[in-house]
């Protein structure tokens, strides 16, 4: 279901909530699935003990992988050319997370896109931008 | 990550979907995906970080008959002259992805990764004291050489663990 150049309007935006108390359980499950092993994401001991932070917290990649799963669900399967982000806080277990697409541009086929994904307290916790192809 | 091949299986997209709780069907009906504009399962748009399983010498996960720096017994299981935080003992944080897309994967892709290093640059954090970034490009090769993914990532070490 892709994008009409037609149909969309700078500052068009789509919403969608990635999750809701996020479980330690899925911040093992993106460990398994990523490769990403870092003690820092499952391993309170360490964590606390170590490096000193107050729990384990997710992967930046676990929420650049949900934030694209709002891309993928707004612009369509196969259809981004290009995404980027900064992580610019850590996401802990017991967070919930939106995340906002805003049209930019729509020029040559391609629509240019904002993405932000917010916490529960409304700080940003990843900032970036995309593209993708319209009809 | 270098990573000589790195084989794309519909399981591993389908464990990497649920890890990142994306039900949608592409990614694991071969049947569903024959009907969308794409015609077969692809992975979703960050599936190319998982090459980390196939790097040999990837530095964040357990190998057989090496130390570990997590916890068993002892909070962790390397003793380094000085912890510190830094970061957080596992050699720093992500700051930054980028990916561009020339076409997206399939199962049935072998990949190859190469990496160059990028620029490397310098920052006072306010929360973390000095910030120190390095940044790399990993170009993503298809089995033909073609280039699928060209991803760019930057690390950031930290003075000390970030202030919450």
């Amino acid at each position: 279901m892709a994008l009409k150049a037609s149909e969309l309007s700078v500052g068009d935006t789509y919403t969608e909530c990635l999750v809701e108390d996020l479980k330690r359980t899925q911040i093992v499950q993106y460990a398994g699935a990523s490769g990403d092993y870092n003690p820092l994401h499952t391993d309170e001991v360490f964590t606390t003990e170590v490096a000193k932070y107050p729990s384990v917290f997710a992967h930046g990649m676990l929420t650049m992988g949900m934030t694209g799963r709002m891309l993928s669900n707004y612009v369509g399967d196969g259809r981004l050319t290009k995404y980027g982000v900064r992580f610019t806080s850590q996401v802990w277990p017991g967070d919930t997370l939106n995340s906002t697409a805003t049209v930019e541009s729509v020029e040559d086929g391609v629509v240019n896109l904002t993405v932000v994904t917010t916490n529960q307290d409304g700080n940003t916790v990843l900032s970036g931008y995309a593209a993708a192809r319209v009809d | 990550m270098a990573v000589d091949k790195f084989p794309v299986e519909a399981s591993h997209i389908m464990m990497f979907a649920r890890s990142v709780a994306d039900d949608n069907q592409i990614y694991y009906d071969a049947d569903y995906a024959k009907g969308t504009e794409p015609g077969t399962i692809i992975a979703p748009p960050t599936f190319a970080q998982s090459s980390a399983q196939f790097d040999p010498d990837y530095r964040l996960r357990p190998k057989v008959g090496e130390p570990w720096f997590g916890s068993g017994g002892e909070p962790t299981g390397i003793k380094r002259e000085s912890s510190g935080g830094g970061g957080g003992g596992g050699g720093g944080l992500h700051a930054e992805q980028h990916f561009e897309y020339h076409r997206h994967i399939k199962p049935g892709d072998v990949l190859s990764a190469t990496v160059k290093p990028g620029k490397t640059w310098e920052k006072e954090g306010k929360r973390s004291g000095k910030l120190i970034f390095s940044e790399t490009v990993t170009e993503y090769r298809d089995q033909d050489g073609e280039l699928v993914i060209t991803a760019r990532g930057v690390g950031v070490r930290t003075e000390r663990p970030v202030d919450q």
